[in-house]
């Protein structure tokens, strides 16, 4: 297996961790090509910005177990692929103890949007049974 | 343009371009997640902000995050195949042309629809 990549990172050859999450952001990223592109196209091709007021989100859009599901899947997926595509960032430009307080930085915002993402997903009640 | 030129060509700009785009979703999502919190916790917020989501700028701008993220995942499926089939490392530029004609052949279509309802159409 060549080192050297014309694409991405090349496949980590420490194994843990790092062979861990190279293979992560490849699974994360075909999930992500399907449940990405569909919830941007349900918001902007199926619907339009102008008729999705938070009513419109917690009658309708979110009032099935299905779609709140779907988006929080899409959730804890993007969260994971993009913070783990910014440490590679971050690794790439910083070193030492500037690399540390950024990685711990952007830990802590991922751990962040996470959260708030999770409960407005989750404690928002379904008016309607669906 | 020697920006263009470290390196060269095709192989440096997919890399570049996803690096690019990559950063620009992250931003992105950082920003959705906080709207849409704000729906939860207060709704006329959200519905404020809703309002630029809607105008013409903000249109554009969803034309622009629509075509970052069309073109990640099209190039990122290109680092798959290279990836998992080395062999087809050999036509990377020829994966990379037609990454950007799906692109053009979704991607136009799509940015009309979204710009459609601020031209009145």
């Amino acid at each position: 297996m060549a080192l050297y990549s014309r694409s991405g990172r090349p496949r980590p050859q420490s194994g843990g961790f790092e062979l861990a999450s190279w293979y992560f952001m490849r699974l994360s990223g075909v999930a992500l090509f399907v449940l990405a592109f569909a919830h941007f196209s349900l918001e902007h091709f199926l619907f339009d910005p102008s008729q999705e007021s938070a009513t419109w989100i917690f009658n309708q859009r979110w009032n099935s177990l299905f779609w709140r599901s779907f988006d929080w899947l899409l959730l804890m997926m993007v969260v994971l692929h993009a913070f783990l595509g910014m440490r590679t960032v971050t690794m790439d430009y910083l070193k030492g103890g500037r690399r540390a307080v950024a990685l711990t930085a952007l830990y802590l915002v991922g751990a962040i949007v996470f959260v708030m993402g999770t409960i407005v997903v989750m404690s928002v009640p379904l008016t309607m049974p669906s | 343009m020697l920006l263009l030129r470290y390196r060269g060509s095709e192989g440096m700009l997919a890399w570049a371009f996803h690096r690019i785009s990559g950063i620009a979703i992250w931003l992105f999502v950082l920003l959705h997640v906080l709207d849409i919190y704000l729906a939860g916790g207060n709704p006329n917020v959200y519905d404020d902000i809703l309002k630029f989501y809607a105008s013409t700028p903000g249109r554009i701008l969803e034309i622009l995050l629509g075509a970052a993220l069309l073109y990640h995942g099209l190039n990122g499926i290109r680092i798959l195949l290279m990836d998992f089939w080395p062999r087809l490392t050999a036509y990377h530029k020829q994966i990379w042309y037609a990454n950007w004609v799906i692109f053009a052949a979704v991607g136009l279509p799509g940015a009309w629809l979204i710009i459609k309802p601020a031209l009145g159409l």
